[in-house]
């Protein structure tokens, strides 16, 4: 289903929540189907002990992953022109987090949206932008 | 990064919807699909990044034979060097930014290549993690036929310590 120009408004949100309690499996699962298989995400001893950080992290492609099926849910199968992020703030195991892409301009038959990812505490993951085409 | 053969098959497609948590029939059902939009399963958004699955050098997967740098016996299977830049973990640092421009949406059945030109490097200074060296490559993805089909260009940051959280 895609969206309607006509009915598109500056300023319309559309939000999901696009993991809850992100589990330590998930993210070994997307290591296997990226193939990338950085320890600093599904290895605890390597993360922690030798790089560092408190526990293993979510890779922020998977971050962007889940956020791009908001997007597809939103503009429909195969509308997406441009998706673009900036990875803002690590992605722990438990967190649960929230995509909402805000209508920023409708021309032209393209939709523009200002996409924001935001963790339990309100912390900004993810941030970007992404463009649709629209009927 | 340069890879020669990226074949799109259903079956990675499936999985990497599954794991990106994305239950759209679209991604694994070839009836459903054919009544859509695009008539038949694509992938999704991200999918390209798993093109290092096809990347012979791709420094982030194990290779038989070869040291690996995560846990085993040890908290690391390669001894590092002293003083060489300590974080950001490893594995040649973190993503910082990453950016697709779909000129059509990928399909199985599709072989694609994929050639990468580094971009520009910048320097920056944080509170959270020391000096920051930000590196842009952009990647080129072509199907069977030479066509462009997506451009994508990332940001990856090297840090001067762990990034504080």
């Amino acid at each position: 289903m895609a969206l309607q120009a006509s009915e598109l408004n500056v300023g319309d949100t559309h939000s999901e929540c696009i993991v809850e309690d992100l589990k330590r499996t998930q993210i070994v699962q997307y290591a296997g189907t990226s193939g990338d298989y950085n320890p600093l995400h599904t290895d605890e001893v390597f993360t922690t002990k030798v790089a560092g950080y408190p526990s293993v992290f979510a890779h922020g492609m998977l971050t962007m992953g889940m956020t791009g099926a908001m997007l597809t849910n939103y503009v429909g199968d195969g509308r997406l022109t441009k998706y673009g992020v900036r990875f803002t703030n690590q992605v722990w195991p438990g967190d649960t987090l929230t995509a909402e892409a805000k209508v920023e301009s409708v021309e032209d038959g393209i939709v523009k949206l200002a996409v924001t990812t935001t963790n339990q505490d309100g912390a900004t993951v993810l941030s970007g932008y992404a463009e649709a085409r629209v009927d | 990064m340069a890879v020669d053969k990226f074949p799109v098959e259903a079956s990675h497609i499936l999985m990497f919807a599954r794991s990106v948590g994305d239950k759209n029939e679209i991604y694994y059902d070839a009836d459903y699909a054919a009544g859509t939009e695009p008539g038949s399963i694509i992938a999704p958004p991200t999918f390209a990044q798993a093109s290092a699955q096809f990347d012979p050098d791709y420094f982030l997967r194990p290779k038989i034979g070869e040291p690996w740098f995560g846990s085993g016996k040890e908290p690391t299977g390669i001894k590092r060097e002293s003083g060489g830049g300590g974080g950001g973990g490893g594995g040649g640092g973190l993503h910082a930014e990453q950016h697709f421009e779909y000129h059509r949406h990928l399909k199985p059945g599709d072989v694609l290549t994929a050639e990468t030109k580094p971009g520009k490097t910048w320097e920056k200074e944080s509170k959270r993690a020391g000096k920051l060296v930000f590196s842009e490559s952009v990647t080129e993805y072509r199907d069977q036929n030479g066509e462009l089909v997506i451009t994508a260009k990332g940001v990856g940051v090297r840090t001067e310590r762990p990034v504080d959280s």
